[in-house]
């Protein structure tokens, strides 16, 4: 085993020779050129972070004016339909107005007319009791020949119609 | 090679050879020669500082190799955030160190380079490299911890809530096995890779031997055993990849301990 038989001639300058090399190779590599590297690592990391943190800033910002757009949209929508309401309201009230005066015309005239109804039935009325009277008058005379008054014959009309 | 066997010996890969005649550089008297190990540490360097090049076009749009870069980066830096918290990111970069340095050594200690005739050293298949891999992670272990809790830091070692009697038992007992930290943490890096590439140069041995011995021996013991180490291959792989990990895990862990206590 070479490594126990030389060890005598060669531990010295394997010792040696590792200083040296693994010296230069810390000092170059390991702190010359592995913290630039990580470095550059982190400036990437960096440069992602503040990438991201900028696009999230722009999308609240753009999230904040929508929400502001929003609210102005809604307050013009709200205001809109307040003055169609406002109108609707009027328009309502104006056409109950006239609904309401042409009403009146309206039963003014039914109530007349009812009256006017009711007074030529009253006169027709009347009017059939003196023909029935007459007729009947005319009925007795012809078929049994007496002659009957003409108060006779309406009071006898009256009391037939009163019978229905 | 006519009436000679074919010998495989499946330690020889682990041998370490002065290269361009640097066998008597010495400094201090000590011996430091420029072997194969040391050919295959800046090997490691230089194609760990190539990949990481890929990774500083620092786009902001990675490509796939910055990609790649990052993907290691933030494994590493998210492991520490994992264990030790906000306070481990001063350790990141030799965490990160570690654990690319063990990784791209282990992965190209793997390398079938063979086959054009550069044969890959696995550095990390020897204690004395893991040893003091390890060792360093301890000793960051322990000047933090004695830096940031000076003294206290041995509360450490009972847990809280033990009553006196049981902190009397418990304490060697939580001594010894943080003192086997650095131990068991070189010792499995080591033992992990050294163990894959002998069973591999042992497969490989069958697969030679079996088709030496001829055709019959090649199609019973060489064929499954060159499937075996394909197998075993892909196993490997996952393995340099997991060691890595595990080595800068735990070198995490302990920090960890270090900075928190408990």
């Amino acid at each position: 085993m070479p490594q126990i038989a030389q060890l005598a001639e060669t531990y010295s300058s394997q010792i040696f020779w590792l200083l040296i090399v693994f010296g230069l190779v810390f000092f170059i590599i390991g702190r010359g050129m592995a913290p630039k590297v990580m470095e550059t690592v982190g400036q990437r990391d960096q440069q992602i972070a503040d990438d991201l943190a900028a696009a999230q800033s722009s999308r609240d910002a753009a999230d904040e004016q929508e929400a502001a757009w929003r609210a102005r949209e809604n307050a013009n929508r709200a205001a809109a339909q307040a003055l169609v309401a406002e109108a609707k309201a009027k328009s309502a009230t104006a056409t109950e107005a006239r609904l309401a005066k042409a009403q009146v015309l309206i039963d003014a005239l039914t109530t007349d007319a009812e009256a006017r109804i009711g007074a030529a039935r009253t006169e027709a009325a009347a009017e059939i009791q003196s023909v029935a009277a007459e007729a009947a008058q005319d009925i007795v005379a012809r078929l049994a020949g007496i002659k009957v008054t003409k108060t006779a014959a309406a009071a006898a009309v009256k009391k037939a119609m009163a019978h229905g | 090679m006519v009436g000679e066997p074919a010998k495989v010996d499946p330690m020889h890969q682990f041998t370490i050879e002065p290269l361009f005649g640097s066998a008597g550089w010495e400094v201090a008297g000590f011996n430091i020669a420029f072997t194969n190990s040391a050919l295959w540490m800046v090997i490691t360097a230089v194609v760990l500082w190539l990949f990481m090049l890929g990774g500083m076009k620092r786009q902001l749009v990675p490509g796939r190799w910055q990609m790649a870069v990052e993907f290691f980066t933030g494994f590493i830096d998210s492991l520490v955030e994992a264990n030790v918290g906000a306070a481990g990111k001063k350790y990141v970069p030799y965490i990160f160190s570690l654990f690319m340095f063990i990784l791209f050594a282990n992965v190209l200690g793997l390398m079938p380079l063979g086959i054009v005739g550069i044969h890959p050293f696995t550095f990390t298949s020897h204690f004395t490299i893991t040893g003091v891999l390890a060792i360093m992670s301890f000793s960051i272990v322990l000047v933090v911890g004695f830096w940031k809790h000076k003294l206290h830091f041995f509360s450490l070692f009972i847990p809280s809530g033990t009553p006196l009697a049981m902190a009397i038992i418990i304490f060697p007992i939580e001594l010894v096995s943080f003192l086997f930290r650095p131990f068991s943490l070189g010792l499995r890096l080591f033992v992990a890779m050294m163990a894959g590439h002998v069973l591999l140069e042992v497969l490989s041995s069958f697969v030679i031997d079996g088709w030496n011995a001829g055709a019959g021996f090649g199609l019973l013991v060489g064929v499954p055993s060159f499937l075996l180490m394909v197998a075993i291959c892909a196993l490997e792989i996952l393995v340099a990849g997991i060691q890595a990990y595990v080595f800068a895990l735990l070198t995490s862990l302990y920090i960890n301990d270090a900075e928190h206590l408990h």
